[in-house]
């Protein structure tokens, strides 16, 4: 089980948040001029890597406040945490 | 390759059973193939199994970064059904089923293959009517589905706990007599032996690192064990494909988790058939060795770990319980986990892709094992052709992009 650290609550279990997939894609500036292939991409494509992963949560059991974090998708280690409109914190890839 | 039969079995057991044939080979790659299959578990090995017996096309190397059926093709609970609500899948799926009823024949090798029915329980009004819907639709494909009331459903299955004060109360259920479980393991073995016979290279402990891709054309790839060229590759890899996709340069929509299944001590036959529930999400079959097989849901998180949350272990317990009171004290032997490649629409991809000769075969998510021959049939052809199959041409990668999707969330759900 994650222990993840809420940047409200401090460290909880996983089993009190819900998971919000990847964090940081950006909605269309202007969505009636894209193309199929475009909406494609920003609807359905994902970076779904094997390392690194910046991902957004929220802690629905909790304060219900949503937040980035960055944990590493092969080992679990959670990197680090932070607010909605940051950006990530430097990090090495922790694998 | 010696044919297994009875009197082969006699001989050598004459001979104390020292003088069987290797199953397969395990040779050096040679420095270029016709076709190049990435990943050794039941699809790429079905895929080069159809490749040389439907296709001619004999000069095949399979590429395993592991060993053959080590990753999802053996953490699976082999549910094998195709009672899918859509015409494309309901196509795709019966023809999976139907080649799994020939394969012991086929590939000379005993699946195991057990047509014991498969029980899909309901709990809610809502899903009784998707559950009907879903099996009338079933019977205009021509797929044998019933919708089962709790009498019935009690003759099939008599230690299933109807308690209209449960948390959760079984109203129903869908039923397909044809669908069953196989051996995984012989699956992967048989089609491996079957291959190899036919010249197919399989070669293990060989990862792909990257492709050589020259003017959007594929000429080969880079492996741990040296460059090999072909101007055809076909990708199964499962939960790794988005790190393969990398590779070649284009995206995919696909996200993997971890799903957990696991096993209890053996007993004695107590369930006789597959019982799944997507709305409690547990499913239950018992194996040949008496071990309950008890499937699992998917973490909600992305994930390359082979290994779950513990909580979901608990939820997927509770719910077990739940239905088969019976079960409360019996002791769990092991857990494990898989990397399934959920798609948006949970409905695989089998399809060209941006790079010439390039094939990704994916997107299976929680239940690939069911589609395992069908699978490798339909990718065989689109590898040999450079075209798909009647039956797979609409699960295409350009599906997102013309908005074409095949949602299966309701028949794929947990349900495997």
């Amino acid at each position: 089980m994650l222990l993840i650290e809420c940047p409200w609550c401090g460290k909880r279990d996983e089993t009190e948040f819900s998971y919000g997939h990847e964090a940081h894609i950006a909605r269309p500036e202007d969505p009636a001029k894209l193309s199929d292939d475009e909406w494609a991409d920003y609807l359905f494509m994902r970076k779904n890597p094997k390392g690194l992963h910046l991902e957004r949560w929220a802690h629905s059991a909790g304060c219900r406040r949503w937040f980035n974090m960055a944990r590493n998708t092969h080992t679990n280690q959670v990197m680090g945490v932070y607010k909605m409109g940051e950006l990530p914190p430097k990090m090495d890839s922790g694998s | 390759m010696k044919r297994y039969s009875v009197f082969s079995l006699l001989r050598n057991a004459l001979g104390y059973h020292r003088d069987w044939q290797q199953a397969w080979r395990s040779p050096d790659p040679k420095p270029e193939y016709d076709v190049i299959i990435v990943g050794g578990g039941g699809h790429g090995l079905a895929t080069a199994h159809y490749l040389a017996k439907e296709h001619g096309i004999t000069n095949v190397a399979v590429l395993e970064k592991g060993w053959l059926g080590g990753g999802n093709t053996g953490r699976n609970t082999t549910i094998i059904r195709s009672n899918y609500l859509w015409d494309q899948s309901a196509g795709l799926y019966e023809k999976s089923l139907q080649l799994f009823e020939g394969l012991t024949q086929d590939i000379n090798y005993n699946i195991m293959f057990s047509q014991r029915g498969v029980l899909n329980l309901v709990h809610t009004i809502g899903e009784v009517r998707d559950a009907k819907r879903r099996v009338y639709a079933n019977k205009l494909n021509g797929i044998d589905s019933e919708y089962v009331g709790p009498e019935e459903l009690l003759k099939i299955c008599p230690i299933l706990n109807l308690d209209p004060n449960n948390r959760y109360p079984v109203l129903g259920s869908t039923w397909q007599p044809r669908g069953g479980s196989a051996r995984h393991d012989a699956v992967a073995w048989g089609l491996a032996r079957s291959a190899d016979s036919r010249g197919v290279d399989i070669i293990q402990n060989c990862e792909v690192t990257g492709f050589d891709i020259e003017n959007g054309h594929i000429t080969g790839v880079q492996t741990t064990r040296g460059a090999i060229k072909s101007k055809k590759v076909g990708v199964v890899v499962a939960g790794h494909c988005t790190v393969m996709s990398d590779m070649a340069g284009f995206r995919m929509p696909i996200e993997s988790h971890p799903l957990q299944a696991m096993v209890s001590e053996p007993v004695k036959p107590i369930i006789d058939t597959v019982v799944m529930s997507g709305h409690v999400h547990v499913y239950v079959s018992q194996s040949d060795k008496g071990g309950l097989v008890i499937g699992a849901g998917i973490d909600a998180h992305n994930g390359y770990s082979q290994r779950g949350s513990l909580p979901i272990v608990e939820e997927q317990l509770a719910a077990a319980v739940e239905l088969f009171p019976i079960f409360s004290r019996m002791r769990i032997l092991r857990t494990w986990a898989g990397i399934v490649d959920t798609a948006p629409d949970a409905s695989p991809i089998i399809s060209k892709t941006p790079v010439n000769g390039l094939y990704f075969n994916c997107g299976w998510g929680t239940g690939g094992f069911k589609a395992t021959p069908g699978s490798g049939w339909v990718f065989a052809h689109t590898i040999a052709r450079d075209e798909p199959h009647a039956l797979n041409a609409a699960f295409s990668l350009d599906r997102f992009s013309t908005g074409d999707l095949i949602d299966e969330h309701g028949a794929a759900g947990v349900a495997h």
